[in-house]
């Protein structure tokens, strides 16, 4: 099963810090706000997946498969 | 080969995430961490915010644990009593001994009390103190409208209290020996136009001065200050800084005037060599840095216990393999703090360690300081912080430019 990258957005408070952890998949837009620029990433990025779901404050992120 | 045990002391962010990089890692022996409290790692900074003000329950504020991580051995509400670091061991408040073969503090730090004779100091007679879930709990329960309360300490955590209090209809009033709230990390420009804005919602405060006695017996009636300025107050929120627990790693050699001190790898330092298989993280490690310089700082930041945390279990899982132990302790890491803060509608991201600016290294980087603004913190040179008001993609973007510090520039050059 490929990997899932899920962002409750009622929680996520534009905090940016995923963002450093994975540039590829996470994104500020112009506006500041959050976008998930890849929903199923690749296999070779659950690790840094992980890692931005470790250092977002609010725990907005959760990884499924 | 009989399996190895790491054994993790605190059940908190840091004992968590060091447990969770020694399985990504590969270490596959037993891990048990032992926690004081009744609840599995939860998220503190929300407990003075966002809970604070709408509902704290464990179910929200608990982490997600990684899925390569749910063998852990959970030994919660089973406090650590003592340590022999000789022997292997540690000791249990219910007696039981413990051994290891390596060794994790990372019990935190705890709310510190005002050693002032009055009510007893607990939230049942009105006197808070919000570390926990549980305070947390008890205090939110008496910030009702038209409440009167006190907060004791004008830093970061006093501050959110302040505001949130003031979300929820009570009086507030700030008590601080500081001239201006948040001061020492933000320096007098920034915290002297927070005050304004707290002032502006109507926070009341009393700065430079201390607090001389608590008034009432069984239950807190208010307080005196030292200019003699009595208050009335239902709730008192004691937000004085922290106080390391580190009393069970007490009589090894160890350095424990301030947390734990360690090396780069975040190995304990025992009579100045640092010792295999006794690590510190999060809260209480005292660590060098060399983005800023040689001394070696605590930081209660966020960020520390997953950055620390993983740090360590790369030094672990070396050091119980005896693979390339030498070299990954060798190898020089750095850590960026990182820290936010929201109160009412303002949003403070920082990052690095404002504190270290020189007193006239203070300016304005982005925006204006009456509204949403970027400010840089510089020692000499160097910028060792930034602190952005809102503004929170331009902030962002100097986080890469914290640090680098000029004596690190001189060591690579001499
Ligand atoms: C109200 C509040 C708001 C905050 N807001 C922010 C913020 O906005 N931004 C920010 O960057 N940081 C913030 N922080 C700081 C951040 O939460 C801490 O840096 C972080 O929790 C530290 O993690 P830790 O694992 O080192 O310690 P802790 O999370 O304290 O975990 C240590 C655990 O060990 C347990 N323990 C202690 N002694 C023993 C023992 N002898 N045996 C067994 N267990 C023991 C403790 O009870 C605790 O559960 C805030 C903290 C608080 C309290
Ligand atoms: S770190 Fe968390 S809060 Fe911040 S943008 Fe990412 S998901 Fe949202």
């Amino acid at each position: 099963m490929g990997l899932k990258v899920v962002v409750d957005m009622n929680v996520c408070q534009d905090h940016g810090q995923c963002v450093f952890a994975a540039p590829e998949v996470f994104e500020l837009d112009d506006n500041g706000r959050l976008v998930v620029m890849v929903e199923e990433p690749d296999e070779s990025m659950r690790s840094a997946v992980e890692d931005a779901a470790d250092v977002c404050p609010v725990q907005a992120i959760t990884i499924e498969g | 080969m009989t399996s190895q045990r790491v054994v993790i002391a605190g059940a908190g962010l840091g004992g968590l995430r060091t447990a969770e990089a020694l399985r990504a890692h590969g270490f596959e022996g037993e891990i048990v961490i032992f926690g004081d409290e009744a609840h599995a790692p939860y998220n503190r900074p929300p407990l003075s915010k966002e809970a604070l003000y709408g509902e704290i329950s464990h179910e929200k504020l608990a982490f997600r644990v990684r899925s390569t991580a749910t063998d852990l051995t959970w030994r919660l509400n089973d406090p650590i009593a003592g340590s022999d670091l000789d022997a292997h061991t540690v000791t249990l408040a219910s007696g039981e001994v413990v051994t290891y073969d390596a060794l994790v503090a990372a019990t935190g730090v705890s709310a510190r009390r005002l050693p002032i004779p009055g009510p007893p100091a607990t939230a049942a007679a009105g006197r808070h103190v919000i570390r926990t879930l549980d305070d947390a709990l008890a205090l939110r329960a008496s910030l009702t409208q038209d409440a009167r309360v006190v907060v004791l300490g004008a830093g970061f955590i006093g501050c959110e209290v302040a505001a949130t209090a003031r979300q929820l209809g009570c009086e507030v009033h700030c008590v601080a020996i500081d001239s201006h709230p948040m001061i020492r990390p933000l320096g007098v420009e920034l915290a002297a136009e927070l005050e304004r804005r707290h002032k502006e919602r109507g926070v009341i405060f009393h700065l430079g001065v201390g607090l001389t006695a608590f008034e009432g017996e069984s239950h807190v009636t208010g307080v005196v200050l030292s200019d003699g300025t009595r208050l009335a107050a239902d709730v008192v929120v004691e937000a004085l800084g922290s106080r390391c627990n580190v009393e069970w790693l007490d009589g090894h050699g160890l350095d424990l005037t301030d947390g734990v001190l360690t090396d780069n790898a975040l190995r304990a330092v025992r009579d100045g060599v640092p010792l295999d298989g006794v690590s510190a993280v999060g809260d209480i490690a005292r660590f060098p840095n060399p983005r800023f310089d040689d001394r070696p700082w605590r930081i209660e930041h966020w960020n520390i216990p997953t950055d620390t945390g993983r740090r360590a279990a790369t030094a672990i899982t070396a050091y119980l393999s005896g693979t390339d132990y030498a070299d990954v302790v060798a190898t020089e890491w750095d850590a960026l703090p990182s820290f936010w803060s929201d109160q009412y509608e303002i949003r403070m991201q920082s990052y690095g360690m404002p504190g270290l600016a020189d007193a006239d290294g203070i300016r304005l980087l982005e925006g204006e300081l009456h509204g949403e603004c970027v400010m840089g913190y510089h020692r000499g040179e160097d910028l060792v912080g930034v602190v952005g008001i809102g503004m929170l993609k331009i902030v962002n973007g100097y986080r890469d430019r914290v640090g680098k510090a000029e004596w690190l520039r001189a060591r690579a050059a001499s």
